[in-house]
């Protein structure tokens, strides 16, 4: 049975598109079918993180209008076989993702694919909604600073809402991603700490993805980090998301991580 | 080797800055409301073409492209059934 999981986080630049390319890439890394899908119409940029920007001949918008097969929109990933894109239009007006198109194409997908992962644009327009609109998994990114934190409360009010499982009576199964963490500068009390965030939009914790280099490095090149980096921090924390997201148990792993060991160990979902 | 090693592990940018120039020489092009991207006009007409002459199901027609720097390529892949390919031509 495929899941349908909406990355999301009504701010922008918290994380999204990075963590919708890490989790999908290790996703699929794991032998399960994925397809990645950019909601953001006008603003892509899934393509560019994955590394497929050149490689772009249909969209989102050509499938839902009818004018490509959703075979010829889909973008094989050349690292990961499993690994599929359906990218955003750059051009077309985000007017023309219709609510029954985009069903079409989910539903679609589903047939295709163990996960598909929506990428959400940023906001709490039509783009968020409609992307969040089929999910069964909600993975909420957000920074440990308090305009994201405000900013993901209304997501997460929306997910309680607007979302097709929130209509039904039933519960969109809702995950926090925290991004960007520095534990030093929260340990100093610079920004809140995990404890803070969980407390305030009490979701439980995918996990910690720590702020690091290596997320900017695998985007300069085109790669998710859990394939440009495996072996970074960063990378590792979103491969432990994917094993909690799979219904693995995680086993903490010791080495190399203290900082996050005990944050890990206390709080972990 | 590993200090050549060191140094190429922090020049991620100048792919960045590449890769961003190819991306955008396209989409000033046609997000600009400026002259069509070729490569899409290229596409469309070749497919209007082929419907003129046959009635080719979607699914067997693949596109590929790979934007470049200098030299973009589109990759047509049609699939032509025999009956077509015998002068039985369906109704299009």
């Amino acid at each position: 049975m495929a899941k349908v999981l909406v990355v999301t986080s009504g701010k922008g630049g918290v994380g999204k598109t990075t963590s919708t390319a890490a989790l999908g890439a290790a996703l699929a890394q794991t032998g399960k079918k994925v397809a990645v899908v950019d909601f953001d119409v006008g603003l892509r940029n899934l393509d560019l993180i994955m590394g497929a920007e050149r490689r772009v001949v249909f969209d989102l918008i050509n499938v839902v209008k009818g004018d490509a097969k959703l075979e010829q929109a889909l973008i094989r990933d050349k690292r990961v076989e499993t690994l599929h894109l359906l990218p955003a239009s750059q051009t077309r007006d985000k007017d023309n993702l219709t609510e029954e198109g985009v069903e079409r194409v989910i539903n679609s997908l589903r047939e295709k694919f163990d996960w598909v992962i929506c990428d959400s644009p940023a906001g709490i327009e039509r783009g968020a909604t409609l992307a969040m609109r089929h999910a069964d998994v909600a993975v909420v990114v957000t920074n440990p600073e308090v305009s994201s934190i405000r900013d993901s409360d209304r997501i997460i009010g929306l997910l309680d809402s607007k979302t097709e499982k929130a209509e039904k009576g039933e519960q969109v199964e809702k995950h926090l991603l925290l991004t960007r963490y520095d534990n030093a500068r929260a340990q100093r009390g610079e920004i809140l700490k995990v404890e803070d965030v969980l407390d305030i939009l009490s979701i439980p914790l995918l996990a910690i993805i720590p702020e690091s280099t290596e997320v900017l490095r695998s985007s300069n090149l085109g790669a998710p980090v859990t394939l440009g980096s495996p072996n970074s921090a960063p990378a590792r924390a979103y491969l432990d998301a994917v094993r909690k997201l799979t219904g693995e148990t995680v086993v903490e792993v010791q080495k190399q991580r203290s900082l996050f060991s005990k944050l890990f160990a206390r709080r972990a979902a | 080797m590993s200090l050549f090693n060191f140094f190429k592990r922090n020049t991620s940018a100048p792919v960045a800055r590449e890769r961003l120039q190819v991306l955008l020489a396209h989409e000033r092009t046609i997000v600009g409301g400026g002259e069509s991207d070729l490569v899409a006009i290229l596409r469309e007409e070749i497919m209007a073409v082929i419907a003129k002459h046959m009635s080719v199901p979607q699914d067997n027609v693949q596109i590929k492209m790979d934007r470049g720097a200098s030299v973009s390529t589109l990759e047509v892949d049609i699939e032509i059934p025999t009956t077509i390919a015998a002068g039985m031509r369906p109704a299009a």
